[in-house]
């Protein structure tokens, strides 16, 4: 087993981090499974997981910097780089599903009839 | 504009992209060293260079402070619209009310309307879905659509007034 030498309070601010990120990472995944049609399951891994992702480089980022000497820059990319991705990505998916007309749930208001 | 000038102006279009891309590198190297610091510094004068055909019109950011402060509202909206979504999908899904709206655009810039696009995306219970050119509109759908003048009004107070400014 790894001794982890660090005092308590900043393992358990980390561990707080960690376990906050993969709730919402898992709220956005059943969100995914469980929404009723395309359209709204689009909004599922466009935000919970941006945020849960977050929480856990956050949580990655604190324990590493602090493990190592130096801070360790990387996760704040992966952040960067998440948070421009994940908007086009849902951008695309979505305007694919208008191009193949997918349909809404009943009681979507003013869908379009492209 | 001078020879000499224009010269410059070919070989480093995009001087605080290149900039960016060469402080990219280091960070992902996440190692500091005189040969990385050359090697960033020429993928950041190449990138830009060979990518230059593609890039659209370039927008100039004229403000950089309400970038600053759009960026910090950005943060805490992420941080809510996280909260909203996730209550919105453990909650029964017949209180959804999801819908379409068209939200017609201020902005005419093309970076400034990707921005505004993302930041759409990325905030309370909205994903932009599409963009007319002619018409300049974006088609938004949210997750829950109660009000349609309101949702609209909030955006254009919220992200659409500030982007303007800063891109003015």
């Amino acid at each position: 087993m790894i001794a982890i030498d660090m005092a308590w309070p900043l393992q358990l601010v980390i561990a707080a981090f960690l376990l906050v990120g993969a709730v919402v990472a898992l709220i956005g995944s059943w969100g995914l499974a469980k929404l009723p049609d395309f359209y709204t399951r689009l909004h599922g891994p466009t935000k919970a997981s941006t945020l849960g992702v977050g929480c856990t480089l956050i949580g990655s980022l604190l324990y590493f910097s602090l493990q190592q000497d130096g801070i360790s820059v990387q996760e704040a990319l992966v952040t960067i780089f998440l948070f421009a991705t994940a908007p086009v990505s849902a951008h695309m998916m979505g305007k694919a599903a208008l191009r193949r007309r997918l349909p809404g749930v009943t009681g979507t208001r003013n869908m379009p009839d492209r | 504009m001078t020879p000499s000038m224009r010269k410059w102006q070919f070989w480093l279009p995009h001087p605080l992209f290149s900039l960016f891309l060469a402080l990219l590198w280091l960070l992902m190297i996440n190692d500091f060293s005189m040969a990385h610091a050359l090697l960033g510094l020429v993928l950041g004068v190449a990138i830009p260079l060979v990518t230059h055909a593609f890039w659209p019109e370039e927008a100039r950011i004229r403000r950089p402070l309400p970038l600053l402060r759009y960026l910090l509202v950005l943060l805490v909206d992420i941080l809510r619209s996280n909260l909203v979504v996730a209550l919105r999908i453990l909650r029964p899904a017949r209180h959804l009310k999801p819908g379409f709206f068209t939200y017609p655009l201020a902005l005419e810039d093309d970076f400034a309307i990707t921005i505004l696009a993302s930041t759409i995306s990325l905030t309370p219970g909205t994903v932009s879905i599409h963009y007319d050119a002619e018409a300049n509109t974006l088609l938004v759908h949210a997750l829950h659509l109660e009000d349609e003048a309101g949702a609209i009004a909030g955006i254009r107070e919220r992200y659409e007034q500030p982007l303007e400014e800063i891109f003015r």
